[in-house]
């Protein structure tokens, strides 16, 4: 059954007719051909999907698109400005944290999000005081934060020490 | 997946009413659960009613004390809500232990007391399973038991309720406020999920089309020396094996009130009474918590393959209420 749809995605406003079964990340591949957001395991496990949905970091292949009429997306490929790359992009490709690549821009976007979310001063399940005002990005709390972001080459002992020096 | 049907709807009272005339649909909240099961063929509604926008997103202040969070209030709100980490902070870690950070901003306080288990068996079209298919048999119970039940579980059905931030609610006396076809009704979330019996198929005392608008917590003093501790089998980003919530109050040396609650070994979240009416008044110590605990648990009856979890559980349960009886002094 068709539904119509209005996304905007890195700024630009697309209107398309989607079956409603299909999620946020096949109307991003599929339709509108971005495909920065990769499906890995399309369960919600991977975090390789991983898009800012209304400014929030979130899981597109468990997003109904038809739910998420009017949202505004953001995507690896719309982080840089021009040629500037993204501070986070930057430090990925200073500390080599990748290898395949799969889950690269997943984990950038998480990156992100997850950076904000330490702006507003949330708490984790690695922040020792729960009333803590300015949370301490340590490695611990960088693992703890990024645990929805799996890889598989196990470049996590680049991902953390980049995602650290954005940090610093 | 199937098709389905979509539709928004303006308040809840519609969404009620359309859902009682549609014996296949579904309430549609972030979906992190639901979308997923419909995914696997295990959910096959014919019509989604999305309420992600019709209850609350707020949490407020209850005259007399307590606070209310909405039904839509996404799980990283709450758990970052400066007054539920002063005055529940068990609750707050219970959410923080749960998911992963980008399932936690979708994900809302309705549908996580209400997400479906992640028994093996359950999620697996082509196993039998009670749950999802009544009469098909159990397929766990002859399989893998790591996950699986401890108490209260029946010869139908041994799964265990997936949610962390249910336990911590249970413990807390929280109550659910819900909107159906007979009208509004409060329950509180010990009574909200069931033991499987006969029919596991039913994981809660809600009847179809019952909308769960907001969760309240009562006031509790003490609760603000609660702490939420989960046992998994990686440091992050898994279910529980076993979880406790707990919040203690001492008066010197002896217990004058406790709250204790355990996640991962029952089809429900599991209020540990028999264990906290052997606490109250008792001495704080590390024997007398063995001993509350070891109460608790005698009713116990592990599988071969989950026995571990009846000294894991005794041993959390311990360790959670040293740390409160550390923290209270």
């Amino acid at each position: 059954m068709d539904a119509e749809v209005t996304l905007r995605v890195n700024g630009l406003r697309h209107q398309l007719v989607v079956d409603t079964r299909t999620s946020l990340l096949d109307a991003l591949r599929e339709r509108l051909g971005i495909t920065s957001p990769k499906k890995g395991c399309d369960h919600g496990q991977c975090g390789a999907c991983t898009v800012l949905l209304d400014g929030r970091r979130a899981i597109s292949c468990l997003a109904l698109a038809v739910a998420h009429d009017g949202a505004e997306v953001t995507t690896a490929d719309g982080l840089a400005d021009g040629d500037d790359l993204h501070p986070v992009q930057r430090a990925f490709i200073e500390h080599d944290a990748f290898q395949c690549g799969f889950c690269t821009p997943g984990q950038i976007m998480s990156a992100v999000g997850m950076l904000h979310e330490v702006e507003a001063g949330w708490p984790s399940a690695a922040t020792g005081d729960p009333l803590v005002e300015r949370v301490a990005l340590d490695e611990d709390e960088i693992r703890e934060r990024m645990s929805g972001n799996l890889c598989r080459c196990g470049a996590y002992a680049n991902i953390v020490p980049a995602i650290a020096q954005v940090v610093s | 997946m199937q098709p389905f049907r979509y539709q928004r709807v303006a308040d809840v009272a519609e969404a009620v009413t359309v859902l009682a005339e549609a014996p296949r649909g579904a309430f549609l909240g972030g979906g992190t659960n639901l979308v997923d099961l419909m995914r696997l063929g295990v959910a096959t509604p014919d019509l989604l009613v999305d309420v992600r926008r019709l209850t609350s997103d707020r949490i407020e202040e209850l005259a007399g004390g307590g606070m209310r969070i909405g039904a839509a209030v996404s799980n990283s709100d709450l758990a970052a809500d400066r007054r539920i980490r002063q005055r529940y902070p068990a609750l707050s870690e219970a959410v923080l232990s749960g998911a992963s950070g980008q399932l936690r901003n979708v994900a809302t306080t309705g549908g996580n007391l209400l997400q479906r288990t992640r028994c093996v068996y359950f999620q697996n079209v082509t196993t039998g399973c009670n749950k999802r298919e009544p009469g098909s048999g159990c397929s766990a119970i002859e399989g893998y038991h790591r996950e699986l039940a401890i108490l209260g579980a029946s010869p139908a059905c041994v799964a265990t309720h997936p949610s962390d931030m249910a336990v911590a609610m249970a413990a807390l006396d929280a109550v659910v406020r819900t909107h159906g076809p007979d009208g509004q009704r409060a329950i509180p979330v010990t009574e909200l999920h069931r033991l499987p019996g006969e029919q596991p198929e039913w994981d809660t005392i809600l009847r179809h089309g019952e909308l769960i608008t907001a969760v309240e917590l009562p006031p509790l003093g003490f609760a603000a020396n609660s702490r939420f501790r989960k046992v998994r089998d990686r440091a992050s980003y898994a279910f529980a094996l076993v979880s406790v919530a707990a919040a203690l109050d001492l008066a010197g040396s002896v217990v004058r009130d406790v709250r204790l609650a355990l996640g991962g070994v029952a089809h429900k979240p599991w209020r540990a009474t028999k264990a906290e009416e052997m606490l109250r008044g008792g001495p704080a110590t590390a024997e007398h918590f063995r001993a509350a605990a070891e109460a608790e648990l005698a009713d116990a009856r592990p599988l071969p393959g989950n026995a571990f979890k009846v000294p894991l559980a005794r041993n959390v349960i311990v360790a959670t209420l040293l740390d409160l009886t550390e923290a209270a002094r």
